[in-house]
C-alpha cells in the first residue's frame, strides 16, 4: 500500500482541536498518524508542505449541478474539477435536476458519474416531494437506504405547512434531517432582491426580509410538533439568526447554514443592475451582513456551504427582471470565508469546523476530520498568500461570480481525496 | 459636426453624459440647461417651418418593446424637426423572447451605425444594459418601474412656463407610485431642482422606503393635496384594481381620484398635471382634466417634443466630441 508522509505541515482539526506543527501519514485511502511527534516511515513518499495549513477536505453543503439535464451550466466532472481546486473534498448536491432527483435511478445516476469523474466525493440530497413540486412525499425511505444525505426540495421552498409537518414526521425514521429553502413563496413572488430603498430607486420588486422570517417560524413551530430534524439553508437575514439562536436555545434539533454571499456581500452590490449579485434569497442589507457574521461568530450559524448556482451567459445577460438568479461558489469559499478569520471575526479553528466537520454531521457523513482511521481527504493551504479571484480562470463551466477581481488573501495550494491528489497548484 | 448650431449651449457649459437613462445623478445645472434649451425649441415648434439642422445627418431609432403612441411619436417628432432621420422598430414583447433577442437586437441594429438608440422596455434596467453595449446614445423612454426622464422633463418644462420656478412649489404626486417610471424620475427631479415633493396613494401602492427618496408621505388624498402648488396624478392600471392591489374602481375614485371638491385643499392656483393616457372617472373627473385655467395637461404633450429635442441635442453634442 501506498504511504505518503506530509511533513511540515501545520495539522489543524477542528474536530479534535488540534493545532500544531507536525507530520500526517496516509497509507492507501485512510489516515493512519498524525501529530507532531511522528516520524515519517523510510519507504513514505514525502510531501514537505513547507508550513502551510494542512486540515480535512472542505465539505460544502450546498451545490447545484446542472447534470442531468442542464449539462451546459455545469457538469458532474466540471463540479468535481471546480470542487477540487477549492479545496472541496465532498459536496452534497441539490435534487433541482432535470428530472429531479426523487428516485434511487437518480441517486445512482448520480453515483455512477462521481465515481467516473473520481475526483471529490459528491453525494446527494433526495427531493421531499416528488419532482420538487411541494405536493406529495418522495420514497424518502427508499432514498435514505440509496444513499441521501438529507431531504429538501433545494431551491424551491416547502411551502404547505401539512407537507412540511409529515415531511419532519417521517424523516425522523430515517435520521435524515429536512434542508428547508425558507422563503415564503407568495411574499417573495416576483420580487428581483431585497425590499427597501436600493429597490424602489432601481424599480425592482422587492422580497421583504419577512418573507424569511415567516417560514423560519412556521417551520419552527412545526419541529416542536414533530421532533423531526430541520436544518434551514443560506440563512440571509438577522432576524432569521435570531429565530435559529431562540431555537437552539429552546433544545429544538435545529441547524442552519449561510453563505460566503450573504456576510461578504449586501444589497448595494446589485449597483446598476448587476445580475451577479442577484441571488435567492436576495443580498440583504449591511446590518443584515453584519448578523450574519455574528451569527457565524457565536456558532449559531453552523456551517457555511457555498450555495453554487452555476448559470450561463445567457442567464445573466439579462435585463434584472428576467436574469435567473443564483452565483457560483466552490472555487471561491475557502478564501472568501477566510476574510473572517483575517478580519479577526473568528479563530481558525472555528472557522474551519463551520466548513468541514460540521456540515459532514449535519449530513451524517463520517468526514471533516483529522484522526486515525478517517478518509484521507485533505486541503493544503497558504493562509496568508494574496491573490485576486479571476473569474476566468475557474474550473466551473458557468463564471457567473460576483467575486471576480476581488482581492483575497489564502488558496488551497493542494486537495487530496482518500490518499489520491486531485488538485495541485502554484 | 459643423453644422449651424442654431441654439448655443450656454456660454462654458459642456454636456459630458453620453447617454440619457435617468434623472438619478444630472445636476441642478444640467436639467436647467436641458429646459433652457427646450423653452427655444418650443418657439421653434410654434414656427410655420419648424425645422433645424443640428441633428442633420444622424440616424435614430425608437426601439419601443412596449407600446406607446404619444412617447414614440413625440420622439419621431423631435428628431425630424432637428433634421435627423427616424426609423420606428416596434418590437412586440410578444415575439420577443425577453432580453436574450433584447441584446442581440441591439447588437444588430447597433451595427447599422445609429447615432441615437431610443428604448422602451417593461423590465427596469433594460435601457442601461443596452447601453453597455452599443457605441450609440441611448435614451430611455421609460423602463418598467424605474425612469422616465423625458417625461420628468417635460413635467417640470410645463411647470416652470407657468410658475416661473420649481424651487419651492410643493408637489402632489398621487396614486400608483409602486409601478410609476414617472413618478420616480419626478422626484429625483423635482428634488434636485429645490421642490417639496409628496407622494399620495393608498399603502398598496406606495414603495417601501420611498421616504429615503425624500419624499413625504400621505395616504389621505386631502392632507396630501393641503396647499399644494401643483397635483401631478398618475395613470392607475386597471388589472391592478380588481383586488390586487386596490379592492376596485369606484372604491379607488371615492378615496384617490381627483374631484373639483378635493381640489380645493390645494393652493387656488394649484396646477393639474397627468402624464396621459387619462382614465377618466378612475383617477381624474373630467371636470377637472378640462379645466384649461388649471390643466396642463395638453401643455405637456406640446412640450415634451421640445424636451426631447433638447436632450437629443445635448447629446449629439457629446457624439462631436467623441
Amino acid at each position: 500500500m501506498t504511504k505518503t508522509a506530509f511533513v511540515n505541515a501545520r495539522l489543524l482539526d477542528p474536530a479534535s482541536g488540534l493545532d500544531t506543527l507536525g507530520v500526517l501519514i496516509v497509507e492507501g485511502e485512510k489516515i493512519t498518524a498524525l501529530g507532531a511527534n511522528v516520524a515519517p516511515p523510510a519507504e513514505a513518499s514525502v510531501i514537505d508542505c513547507k508550513g502551510l495549513c494542512l486540515a480535512p477536505g472542505l465539505v460544502d453543503m450546498r451545490v447545484a449541478v446542472g447534470e442531468p439535464g442542464e449539462e451546459e451550466r455545469e457538469t458532474i466532472l466540471s463540479t468535481s474539477r471546480s470542487a477540487a481546486a477549492g479545496g472541496i473534498t465532498a459536496l452534497a448536491m441539490l435534487p433541482n435536476t432535470i428530472p429531479v432527483i426523487d428516485d434511487i435511478a437518480g441517486l445512482e445516476f448520480v453515483a455512477r458519474r462521481a465515481r467516473e469523474a473520481k475526483l471529490v466525493k459528491i453525494f446527494a440530497y433526495g427531493a421531499v416531494t416528488r419532482g420538487a413540486a411541494g405536493a406529495d412525499l418522495a420514497e424518502m425511505g427508499l432514498l435514505a437506504d440509496a444513499g441521501a444525505v438529507g431531504f429538501t426540495d433545494g431551491s424551491s421552498a416547502i411551502a404547505d405547512a401539512l407537507l412540511m409537518r409529515r415531511a419532519l414526521s417521517y424523516a425522523r425514521v430515517f435520521g435524515k434531517a429536512i434542508v428547508q429553502h425558507p422563503e415564503e413563496p407568495r411574499l417573495a413572488e416576483g420580487g428581483q432582491m431585497n425590499e427597501g430603498e436600493i429597490a424602489t430607486r432601481l424599480g425592482l420588486a422587492g422580497i421583504p426580509r419577512a418573507a424569511e422570517t415567516i417560514m423560519l417560524q412556521r417551520d419552527l413551530r412545526l419541529v416542536e410538533l414533530t421532533g423531526g430534524r430541520y436544518h434551514a439553508a443560506h440563512l440571509s437575514t438577522g432576524e432569521g439568526v435570531e429565530l435559529i439562536r431562540q431555537a437552539k436555545r429552546a433544545g429544538l434539533p435545529v441547524t442552519c447554514d449561510t453563505a460566503p454571499p450573504y456576510f461578504a456581500l449586501s444589497e448595494s452590490d446589485v449597483g446598476e443592475y448587476r445580475t451577479f449579485a442577484k441571488l435567492s434569497p436576495p443580498l440583504r442589507t449591511d446590518q443584515d451582513r453584519r448578523e450574519i457574521i455574528a451569527g457565524i461568530a457565536d456558532g449559531t450559524i453552523d456551517a457555511i456551504a457555498s450555495d453554487h448556482v452555476p448559470q450561463g451567459q445567457d442567464a445573466k445577460r439579462l435585463p434584472f427582471a428576467a436574469a435567473a438568479p443564483g452565483v457560483i461558489g466552490l472555487e471561491t469559499l475557502l478564501p472568501v470565508a477566510l476574510e473572517l478569520y483575517h478580519k479577526g471575526v473568528i479563530g481558525l479553528l472555528d472557522l474551519l469546523r463551520r466548513l468541514t466537520v460540521a456540515p459532514a454531521d449535519i449530513l451524517g457523513l463520517p468526514l471533516g476530520r483529522l484522526s486515525v482511521g478517517a478518509a484521507a481527504d485533505l486541503v493544503i493551504f497558504d493562509l496568508d498568500r494574496p491573490w485576486v479571484i479571476d473569474a476566468a480562470q475557474f474550473r466551473s463551466k458557468s463564471k457567473n461570480s460576483p467575486f471576480d477581481a476581488r482581492p483575497v488573501a489564502g488558496r488551497a495550494t493542494m486537495t487530496v481525496v482518500d490518499g489520491r491528489i486531485v488538485h495541485v497548484s502554484e | 459636426m459643423d453644422q449651424s448650431q442654431s441654439i448655443a449651449l450656454p456660454d462654458g457649459f459642456v454636456w459630458t453624459h453620453r447617454h440619457m437613462l435617468g434623472i438619478e445623478g444630472l445636476t441642478a445645472a444640467e436639467i436647467t440647461a436641458v429646459l433652457d434649451l427646450a423653452d427655444g425649441y418650443v418657439l421653434q415648434n410654434r414656427r410655420v417651418d419648424k425645422r433645424s439642422t443640428e441633428l442633420r445627418g444622424r440616424t435614430i431609432m425608437n426601439l419601443f418593446f412596449e407600446d406607446s403612441t404619444r412617447t414614440r411619436t413625440s420622439f419621431e417628432l423631435a428628431g425630424k424637426r432637428l433634421g435627423g432621420d427616424v426609423i420606428n422598430m416596434s418590437v412586440s414583447t410578444s415575439s420577443v423572447k425577453k432580453g436574450e433577442t433584447l441584446l442581440d437586437t441591439a447588437l444588430t441594429l447597433n451595427a447599422m451605425n445609429p447615432d441615437f438608440l431610443i428604448v422602451r422596455h417593461a423590465e427596469s434596467g433594460a435601457p442601461k444594459l443596452l447601453a453597455d453595449k452599443v457605441n450609440c446614445s441611448v435614451i430611455n423612454a421609460g423602463d418598467g418601474m424605474h425612469e422616465h426622464p423625458t417625461q420628468a422633463l417635460l413635467d417640470a418644462l410645463s411647470i416652470r412656463r407657468r410658475k416661473g420656478k420649481l424651487q419651492g412649489l410643493i408637489v402632489a404626486i398621487c396614486g400608483d407610485i409602486l409601478h410609476s417610471r414617472v413618478a420616480r424620475s419626478n422626484i429625483h427631479l423635482l428634488g434636485t431642482m429645490g421642490a417639496r415633493v409628496r407622494v399620495v396613494g393608498p399603502p398598496t401602492l406606495i414603495p417601501s422606503a420611498i421616504e429615503r427618496m425624500g419624499v413625504e408621505v400621505f395616504t389621505d388624498m386631502e392632507r396630501g393635496l393641503r396647499d399644494v402648488d401643483i397635483v401631478m396624478m398618475l395613470r392607475l392600471q386597471s388589472e391592478r384594481m380588481s383586488g390586487r392591489f386596490v379592492p376596485s374602481v369606484r372604491e379607488y375614485f371615492r378615496f384617490y381620484g381627483l374631484t373639483p371638491e378635493r381640489l380645493t385643499a390645494a393652493k387656488p392656483d394649484a396646477l393639474i398635471m397627468h402624464p396621459g393616457p387619462m382614465n377618466r372617472g378612475v383617477e381624474i373627473d373630467s371636470e377637472v382634466a378640462d379645466d384649461i385655467g388649471r390643466s396642463l395637461i395638453l401643455e405637456q404633450v406640446e412640450f415634451g417634443v421640445a424636451v426631447r429635442m433638447a436632450c437629443l441635442r445635448l447629446l449629439a453634442s457629446t457624439q462631436a466630441n467623441a
